[in-house]
């Protein structure tokens, strides 16, 4: 029972080390853009009084150097983008064209044991569900209760309530449900899941072994992540339909329920796209929980679970690759979507 | 949408359902009581697993295993024992958590920092200094959000592990970084992966300022530099605090880049790898993942309960402009 605080001073020196990089790099590249115009400008000074003095021509005005200075604000960001995300992303797709140890190209051989191996054709059938249940469902509970909650009494801490979940990690939330779904053969049960069942007569369940049963179970932990921050997103839409119209309404004599369908819905349908459409973006790449709950096994792997797995348990580098492509391929139409509506928002 | 004719059913309500009649205020009562009622439910299916959790990391060992958490409040028994165990116990097992959390705050303060500072600079040249291609230059990198931070695994480990050799030449050696080193790897990748949507919020807010106030600075003849350090800064901090915790969220949270580029050494692993591997191995130690579990939330909750509203302001930002 011992933790000896000396063993960790590796760590605090590293996260100096760190600091003292930014604050160069940061520093450094401020103080430099300070500095250098300063040191041009007390030149053109001393030019001037010298051309004065001696009665040469004035020099001309310099040109504006705008350019220079965007292009040393923009260094650092296009820099770590093209080597972290440009160049990188380019020979993910290459990788995938290529044999496991990506020394032989193999065209699509890759794509295609993506949809003929029946267990890869598993993971895509359950990345598909996750797609079409995460959005649907959190952004249906999340809308719900913004609607339900508006204007109650202790609004703000019902809604934290239910955000509260968006800070807690996947990781964390796999494990508070595992407890949930826990399981224990005789005597009483621990997980709340099983002593409910129990309590309403019925046999308890090792619920993540049962497929298709538990890639749902599964997708529960998603949608009480992912509700809140539907909730926030809309019921800040909500709290913007313009007061008067909501007053007109009332005085029309609408029912609440009226008052939903007819002012409500067509106000936040904004709102409500660009929800679903981060929930799908998100929900196509979900890891964490598969991986920390199942670990892919008993049929609940996904796409990014099983591309981690081809790339980095198994070594399959084209395999894992292609996986990789075909998440983002998955995500472009969504964008689509997204940006077209975008500019149909702007223009009407 | 499902109003498109809505009229006839408007005129019907019209007179049955306003509330001056008696059925009509019944119905309303009852509205806001099924309302009330449903919102409750919803907000307690939400709360419990996080509530028994709590509980249970706070029960003894063969409490926890043999009892449900919720016979602790007919037969309460309490300990600290599991904390101690997780945090600060000797044996492998026991998950030694102080040292992974040290490893999490490591891999966080700069992971937010680096993209934080980045992206402010990047978003300002974006909206207020005047260049050929700048729209272009915003658009690649608004572009890149939507590509998913798996698509570089592969190569940018390999970026690390091998260098960079271009025609037989080395243009960069392999970083070959061991142990606490590999910390700035994970820097690395994080501020990567997190600048496309850090320079896209934080331009939101940076091109919305007053351009008079650019304007006026620049007639006084001060640079951008300047203008950036004196005035935009200043004025940006609500949106500096809201993206910080967004990384900081991301970050601590995150189990995909901690995995790849810190690995499950002692020296490296973060809160969420080592986790991720108890419940993997000892998946039925609930006294130690339970304590794990909320030793791991603790932070990110503070965080995020303090600054709530910055948070909330951010996403709206980021989403609803988008």
């Amino acid at each position: 029972m011992k933790f000896d605080f000396a063993d960790q001073q590796p760590k605090f020196l590293m996260l100096m080390y760190g600091l003292v990089a930014f604050v160069l790099v940061v520093g450094g590249l401020l103080l430099l853009l300070d500095v250098v115009p300063a040191w041009f400008a007390r030149r053109r000074e001393a030019q001037l009084v010298a051309a004065s003095v001696s009665g040469a021509p004035l020099p001309r005005r310099p040109k504006q150097r705008e350019g220079i200075f965007a292009f040393f604000f923009l260094l650092p960001t296009l820099l770590l983008l093209v080597i972290g995300l440009v160049v990188p992303a380019i020979r993910t797709v290459l990788l995938s064209l290529m044999n496991r140890t990506s020394t032989e190209w193999v065209g699509f051989d890759n794509f295609a044991w993506m949809f003929s191996d029946d267990s890869i054709v598993r993971v895509l059938i359950n990345t598909l569900v996750w797609v079409l249940l995460v959005p649907l469902v959190a952004t249906g509970f999340g809308l719900i209760y913004a609607v339900l909650v508006d204007k109650a009494r202790f609004e703000s801490v019902a809604k934290s309530l239910i955000f509260l979940p968006m800070a807690i990690s996947f990781v964390g939330a796999s494990i508070i449900w595992k407890f949930v779904y826990a399981y224990r053969g005789d005597g009483d049960q621990i997980g709340l899941l099983n002593q409910i069942v129990v309590s309403l007569g019925g046999e308890p369940k090792q619920w993540l072994l049962e497929s298709p049963l538990n890639t749902l179970l599964l997708i529960v932990i998603m949608i009480w992540i992912q509700a809140g921050f539907a909730m926030v997103v809309l019921s800040a839409a909500i709290k913007a339909i313009p007061g008067d119209i909501v007053e007109a309404a009332r005085l029309d004599g609408v029912s609440p329920w009226q008052m939903f369908w007819q002012i409500t819905m067509p106000s936040i349908r904004p709102a409500l796209i660009v929800v679903m459409v981060t929930l799908t973006i998100a929900t196509l790449k979900v890891f964490d929980i598969v991986r920390t709950s199942t670990n892919g096994n008993y049929d609940t792997s996904v796409i990014a679970n099983e591309m981690y797995n081809q790339a980095f348990r198994y070594s399959e580098n084209g395999r894992g690759s292609a996986l990789a492509v075909f998440l983002f391929i998955l995500v472009i139409p969504v964008v689509i979507y997204q940006i077209r509506n975008l500019r149909q928002q702007r223009e009407g | 949408m499902t109003t498109a004719t809505p009229t006839v059913a408007v005129g019907t309500q019209k007179t049955d359902g306003t509330p001056s009649t008696t059925a009509g205020r019944v119905r309303k009562r009852l509205n806001s009581r099924t309302a009330t009622l449903v919102s409750i439910v919803i907000a307690v299916v939400w709360t419990i697993p996080t509530f028994g959790l709590l509980v249970s990391s706070l029960r003894p060992e063969d409490e926890i295993k043999t009892t449900g958490w919720w016979t602790a409040f007919t037969n309460p028994q309490f300990t600290f024992e599991n904390y101690e165990q997780v945090l600060f116990g000797r044996s492998s097992s026991s998950g030694q958590l102080a040292g992974s959390f040290i490893n999490s705050l490591a891999i966080t303060i700069p992971s937010v920092l680096f993209p934080l500072a980045f992206a402010c600079l990047a978003a300002y040249a974006l909206a207020w200094i005047n260049f050929r291609g700048r729209d272009w230059v915003y658009i690649a990198i608004f572009a890149l959000q939507i590509v998913p931070l798996q698509m570089a695994l592969v190569p940018l480990l390999r970026f690390f592990s091998t260098g960079v050799t271009l025609g037989g030449v080395t243009l960069m050696p392999a970083w070959d970084l061991v142990d606490e080193q590999k910390f700035a790897q994970v820097w690395f990748a994080h501020t990567c992966f997190a600048l496309p949507f850090a320079v896209f919020l934080l331009h939101n807010f940076i091109s919305q300022l007053p351009g008079d106030l650019m304007e006026a600075a620049r007639v006084d003849g001060a640079t951008h530099p300047k203008i950036f350090r004196t005035i935009v800064l200043p004025l940006i901090t609500p949106a500096l605090a809201a993206f910080g915790i967004f990384q900081f969220l991301w970050v601590w949270n995150d189990l995909l880049v901690a995995l790849i580029f810190a690995g499950g050494g002692d020296e490296t692993a973060p809160l969420t790898v080592r986790l991720a591997e108890m419940a993997g191995t000892r998946g039925n130690e609930w006294q130690r993942l339970t304590a794990g579990a909320f030793v791991s939330i603790v932070v990110p909750l503070i965080v995020f309960l303090s600054l709530q509203r910055f948070f909330v302001r951010g996403l709206l930002a980021g989403s609803v402009k988008g």
